[in-house]
């Protein structure tokens, strides 16, 4: 049996990991190497990078920063944010992430994920779906959160996964960086829409939290940031307190 | 000296990574030329089943890899690596594997496909390649197809959906379907325990 995978994510801008609410007022909290050394030894199953900063620079140290992490840490790493094109997925593999998680780009061009998955293959296409909730259902949205697609997510969730995606990283907007929970609606309807994994992400804070998007929302994945990077949760603490409801982590 | 046959697809770079964090030292063979140093051989992952080996043929590795099987001298195939070991796989039924460990690769059957993430690993058969590891360890998976046939050749297995051959081992030839070098410390114990005691 799989087990549930817990996952810290560190957005990053130019070298730093840095937390913000609901996309907005990013704040500084920390070195990324030291960061993923620590959550790596605590038993992280995978570790996901997202370059929220929006220069160049930026992305480059982004990819500084992964080498320096991959020639340490030995879980999966996933890369992401700012990538525009295949030579970008190309230049991010090789500084050693082993997936990619594409966004605004794989709405903006939605043949840029089949060919990620034909040249590198599907396991490495994380599409990330920025969701809100609309007058009906939820909206796709693109630029860190900024621009409403229209395009409804459900049916976005699907075409990704018939475009070759492998994974979707599916965040609400409207719980990020609240705390309030992960919206479990949103969870529950894309995980009916597709049949690849789908993490969880946007407004885990309390262990009930994570245990109610496993369990109710049948998560494969749940994505922390801010409950991990100011210590309220720890990740041994929270595979000990699944354990006891019966979810098989690591 | 680790051989790491390089066939243009695969995870070469964290593979390298994890070897020389461990203080080993590492060559890439894209093509069969004679490298007197390289004492063992490892066929990595990620891809699929009829590229890579035509990718092999028409590096003329595939020759080089024969050889080294029939000589028994110390292999290991991770992931796709493995099933280019088995007799075939259903991914390609037109072309036949290397056949060094019986049976043939199916396509796993459960409700979701690919198998990504951390999966128990059932040991079978003891072996110096796991000491130090509990009997029931944590790996980490990535694939849709697998040697479903448990042979005598298996060392150990995993379920998903299917129970599927993730460790087997012949001779000094030896095969795993997780991805040691993204399975954490287990994961670095299980390469190093193949390099030094396999």
């Amino acid at each position: 049996m799989l087990t549930v995978r817990i996952i810290p994510c560190l957005d990053m801008d130019d070298g730093f990991v840095v937390k913000g609410l609901r996309f907005r007022d990013l704040k500084k909290v920390g070195d990324p190497v030291s960061l993923a050394r620590k959550y790596y030894l605590e038993g992280a199953d995978e570790i996901v990078f997202l370059d929220v900063g929006a220069t160049v620079k930026s992305r480059n140290t982004m990819i500084e920063v992964v080498k320096k992490i991959s020639a340490e840490i030995f879980i999966p790493l996933t890369a992401g944010g700012g990538i525009k094109t295949a030579e970008d997925i190309r230049n991010l593999l090789l500084a050693g992430a082993d997936k990619v998680s594409l966004g605004t780009a794989a709405v903006e061009n939605p043949a840029l994920i089949t060919e990620a998955a034909r040249r590198f293959g599907s396991q490495c296409v994380v599409i990330s779906i920025d969701a809100a909730r609309a007058s009906h259902g939820w909206h796709v949205f693109t630029h860190g959160g900024q621009k409403d697609t229209g395009l409804d997510a459900l049916d976005w969730a699907r075409t990704v996964e018939r475009l070759g995606a492998g994974e979707i990283l599916l965040n609400s907007i409207d719980r990020d960086g609240t705390g309030a929970g992960y919206d479990l609606e949103l969870l529950i309807k894309t995980g009916e829409a597709v049949k690849i994994p789908v993490i969880a992400s946007g407004g885990g804070k309390e262990l009930h939290h994570i245990e109610e998007a496993i369990i109710r929302g049948k998560a494969d994945a749940v994505l922390l940031a801010s409950a991990f990077h100011y210590g309220r949760l720890t990740i041994p603490q929270v595979k000990e307190f699944l354990r006891t409801k019966g979810v098989r982590v690591r | 000296m680790i051989g790491l046959i390089d066939y243009g697809a695969g995870n070469l770079n964290s593979l390298l990574k994890a070897i020389r964090f461990l203080d080993y030292r590492a060559q890439l063979l894209s093509s069969p030329e004679p490298f007197p140093e390289i004492d063992r051989l490892i066929i990595p992952g990620v891809g699929s089943f009829r590229p890579a080996l035509e990718e092999l043929k028409r590096r003329e590795l595939l020759p080089f890899i024969r050889e080294w099987l029939e000589a028994g001298k110390p292999l290991l195939g991770i992931c796709l690596g493995l099933q280019l070991l088995s007799q075939g796989s259903q991914e390609a039924p037109e072309i036949p594997g290397l056949a060094f460990f019986p049976g043939t690769c199916q396509k796993l059957q459960a409700p979701k496909v690919p198998h990504i993430g951390w999966n128990e690993v059932k040991i079978l058969k003891d072996d110096p390649v796991f000491d130090g590891l509990p009997e029931k360890s944590y790996f980490y998976f990535v694939h849709s197809f697998a040697l479903t046939e448990v042979s005598s050749s298996t060392l150990a297995i995993t379920d998903y959906g299917t129970t599927f051959s993730s460790v087997v081992k012949s001779g000094r030839i030896y095969g795993c379907q997780f991805h040691p070098e993204k399975s954490g410390r287990p994961g670095l114990k299980f390469l190093k325990n193949w390099v030094e005691k396999c």
